[in-house]
């Protein structure tokens, strides 16, 4: 046990959770105290000393489902000539079938036709029979995946061989249809209609979980732990590179975003509030003396408050970094209140303001959705020009610029090799309080090609690189 | 650390432990399955997770971390598991601007000053009596002074004279403690880093009296909402328990057990229909708590069995943003809103 322990922290740490040497120890401890036997309770004791933020909660997971996979000869990938003996749950469970007749031993379900099989699982869904369930994604993933003994493919492969198969989506339709002849009169209400919905969606989503973890299982008997566990790593969406997200890992960063605009307007305002004591104050200390008879037991002292800052955002909403310019924007927006003025422009080679948007619509989200759709952003042919919108941004705003504006100009500086015009951001630094560059590049690649970050670099007060959401989150709560 | 040893004065606090760590004292729970049937009991429907973490506090005597969605049941776990276990509970409410004095332990300044003018009405009154006989002598004066004003010290800083916060209070505790810290994440780091202190050695130095241990390991609940990254170090002395919104048959067995008067028919379906707003994209997803709310708007109202009209005529009890309201009402009444 205290093996597989040490090779489960050191994939979590790989993984990049942060496991200090107590927490180590502390789960050892708490091992003692679970039964061996029961995966569950051993799954919440590691989770409770280990995990320390929610946020990694799933790369916890995915790691303690292959370390601690439940093991044995059914879950060979070759299972036919396993010991057949060894899977009586699967006897139990499915019926041998019509197709039995013409074929040799094979576990419970193999000699069912594909027919039989896709009306078991209509039937295990309709009755929400999770023994039955569990035991059709073991029979569909031996059945469909085509696993074979050393192939170097992952699991999302197998997965969705698996579930091509089994035609989910045609499930779905089969069952709320025979949701509605079940119903009184024949239809169901719209009320009735998503709640049926919604249930029948939580029994696929347990069943798409099962034939994933027994695609897991097989994985794990077939290249061992640490291998697997490797090949399906994730960066933690803090981690995730704006650059290059995939679809699953951005609307993972959606989620991410809520909780840490909310986090840093806690942190922002508390600044503010509690920078260091000011001078005396004379009124609060006497008003406060008077309960102990006149004598100024506890001084008082005035809090400065700094002003609030001013922020312009300019943002390239180009291609490879428009993901990064909307998690910005909406960032910045969604924390407005700490800040006395939000203005947004945005541009690929013609520029537009885009506040308004931020004004009118009472969702952070459905105001950064708009910009896609509603914002006049192309001059010339849709790549990039820092240089000419720089232009027409310092012609059409520049005078709006004061001594209290933080200037955030968001993008790669990937130029299309036009004339950068940063004369412009000289000018701007002469009229503004700060100028920040974010650049969502790693900071080896600036430079490099037609990046021109460095011709801007030298009017900013500093340019940062900001790849991920931890840097993000960083600058923004540095920022004054 | 323990002012004990260099203090001249020998520490008069009756509560003062045994030496040494602190005992965790005898188990409150037999198993996990004893903490959920202890506290379903009590009226808080726990799952596996949740009791999982509750048995292991109590074996490890390590401070749990609970955090979570507001209205999720956090402080609710804590008072629960007092209930269930027949210990105090104490409550450390946190907010902006708590500090020792209110976490820990202050000095009654008030009843302190009194006795020092008290003491001065005495003086002087000698100081008049005596000044015909023993003019002149001014240091025997001073000195006589010096003593009054030493025997004085001792008398103001002794335990009469103490405030015990929540903090000190559950660890000279004699009984069984639960200590609720609740929403920590409202906490100055400063205020943190002294949490952190006690919870670590669970004992308290006063310097005017000496070191306070506890007797007997409280059991320990943070909760947090979030609203700010708690210290590493707090976190790596906890344990964590994530509270997130429940199953939906656990939340269906909640409203059973904490709305009276409710059918089983329109307790599920109130779960069945959070359950389908919490997989919209809302700015506030609704809680347990307006989960209850709900249910119980219902039961006055008489609804058996809910319709697409009476759950939209109601929904602000559980939605309070008005974009979250239009939402939610175009989501349930209209036909395949989703395909
Ligand atoms: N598991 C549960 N069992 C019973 N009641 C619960 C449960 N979870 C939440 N509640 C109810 O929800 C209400 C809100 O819970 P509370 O502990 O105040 O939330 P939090 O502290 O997480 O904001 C409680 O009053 C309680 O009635
Ligand atoms: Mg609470």
């Amino acid at each position: 046990m205290l093996d597989v322990l040490t090779g489960f922290v050191s994939e979590l740490r790989a993984a990049g959770l942060p496991v200090s040497l107590t927490e180590s120890l502390d789960a050892a401890e708490a091992v003692h105290h679970v039964p061996l036997e029961d995966r569950e309770a051993l799954k919440y004791a590691l989770a409770a000393t280990l995990v320390k933020s929610s946020t990694h909660w799933k790369a916890f997971e995915t790691a303690f489902e292959v370390y601690f996979a439940m093991r044995g000869p059914q879950y060979d990938i070759d299972a036919d000539e396993g010991a057949d003996s060894d899977r009586p749950s699967d006897e139990a469970d499915l019926p041998p079938g019509e197709g039995q007749r013409g074929r040799q031993g094979g576990g419970g379900g193999d000699g069912l036709t594909p027919e039989e099989l896709a009306e078991m699982l209509f039937r295990a869904l309709m009755n929400a029979n999770e023994a039955q369930m569990a035991a059709i994604a073991r029979q569909a993933v031996g059945r469909y995946a085509g696993m074979e003994p050393g192939r170097p493919v992952g699991g999302t492969y197998y997965l969705y061989r698996t579930l091509r198969n089994l035609d989910l989506d045609g499930v779905l339709d089969r069952l709320m249809e025979s949701a509605r002849q079940e119903a009184p009169d024949g239809t169901l209400t719209p009320l009735e209609e998503r709640l049926a919905r919604d249930e029948f969606q939580s029994r696929l989503d347990a069943l798409r979980k099962e034939i994933e973890d027994e695609i897991r299982r097989r994985l794990v008997a077939d290249r061992g732990t640490e291998a697997l566990a490797r090949s399906l790593r994730k960066p933690l969406p803090e981690d995730i590179d704006f650059m290059h997200a995939t679809r699953e890992e951005l609307a993972s960063l959606r989620r991410a975003i809520t909780p840490l605009t909310r986090k840093l307007a806690v942190r922002l305002a508390r600044k503010r509030r509690h920078g260091r004591k000011g001078p005396l104050d004379f009124r609060s200390t006497m008003r406060h003396s008077l309960s102990t008879g006149g004598v100024p037991v506890d001084p008082k002292f005035r809090y400065p408050r700094p002003a609030k800052p001013e922020i312009m955002v300019i943002a390239d909403i180009s291609g490879s970094v428009a993901a990064f310019a909307r998690f910005t924007l909406h960032l910045v927006h969604a924390i407005s209140s700490q800040f006395s003025k939000v203005r947004s422009f945005v541009f690929i080679d013609g520029i537009d303001e885009i506040t308004r948007f931020f004004e009118t619509a009472d969702d952070v989200a459905d105001a950064v959705h708009r910009i896609n759709t509603e914002a006049d952003v192309v001059w010339v042919d849709g790549h990039s020009d820092y240089g000419h919108a720089l232009s027409v941004f310092w012609e059409r705003w520049g005078e709006e610029i004061t001594p209290r504006t933080s200037v955030l100009l968001l993008g790669d500086a990937r130029n299309n090799y036009h004339a950068t015009q940063s004369w412009v951001i000289q000018e701007i630094r002469h009229r503004a309080r700060h100028v920040y560059w974010l650049n969502p590049e790693p900071r080896a690649y600036w430079d490099t090609g037609d990046s021109v970050v460095g011709e801007y670099a030298v009017y900013c007060d500093e340019v940062f690189e900001c790849r991920n959401l931890r840097q993000l989150e960083h600058f923004v709560s540095e920022l004054e | 650390m323990s002012t004990t040893d260099e203090t001249p004065r020998a520490p008069r606090a009756s509560s003062l432990g045994p030496l040494g760590f602190p005992e965790p004292g005898p188990p409150r729970f037999e198993s996990v399955s004893d903490v959920r049937t202890r506290l379903a009991e009590a009226g808080y429907l726990a799952d596996d997770g949740i009791a999982g973490v509750v048995y292991l506090a109590d074996r490890l005597a390590k401070p749990v971390l609970v955090e979570g969605p507001a209205g999720t049941g956090k402080t609710e776990l804590a008072k629960s598991v007092a209930r269930v276990t027949d210990s105090r509970l104490i409550r450390l409410q946190c907010y902006e601007g708590l500090d020792e004095s209110k976490a820990l332990y202050e000095w009654n300044y008030k009843k302190q000053l009194l006795r020092i003018q008290a003491q001065r009405v005495v003086a002087d009154g000698d100081g008049t009596a005596a000044a015909g006989s023993d003019a002149g002598t001014g240091d025997g004066g001073e000195t006589r002074s010096g003593v009054a004003w030493r025997d004085l010290e001792e008398d103001i800083f002794s335990e009469e004279f103490l405030l015990a916060r929540p903090l000190l209070e559950a660890i000279r505790s004699t009984e069984s403690v639960v200590l609720l810290v609740d929403e920590v994440d409202r906490l100055e780091l400063e205020t943190e880093a002294l949490l952190l202190e006690v919870l670590s050695e669970y004992q308290v130095s006063i310097p005017e009296l000496g070191t306070v241990r506890a007797e007997r390991i409280p059991l320990v609940f943070l909760t947090s909402n979030n609203t700010r990254e708690l210290s590493e170090a707090l976190k790596r002395r906890c344990l964590y328990l994530h509270l997130d919104y429940p199953s939906l048959e656990r939340e269906r067995d909640i409203v059973l057990t904490r709305v009276p008067g409710i059918g089983a028919e329109l307790a599920d379906q109130v779960a069945r229909i959070v359950r389908s707003l919490r997989t919209l994209e809302l700015k506030k997803y609704p809680s347990v708590s307006e989960t209850l709310d709900w249910a119980r708007t219902l039961v006055v109202l008489g609804v058996e069995s809910i319709d697409a009209e009476q759950a939209k005529a109601t929904l602000h009890v559980l939605l309070k943003y008005r974009s979250d309201l239009e939402r939610a009402a175009k989501e349930l009444t209209v036909a395949d809103a989703q395909a």
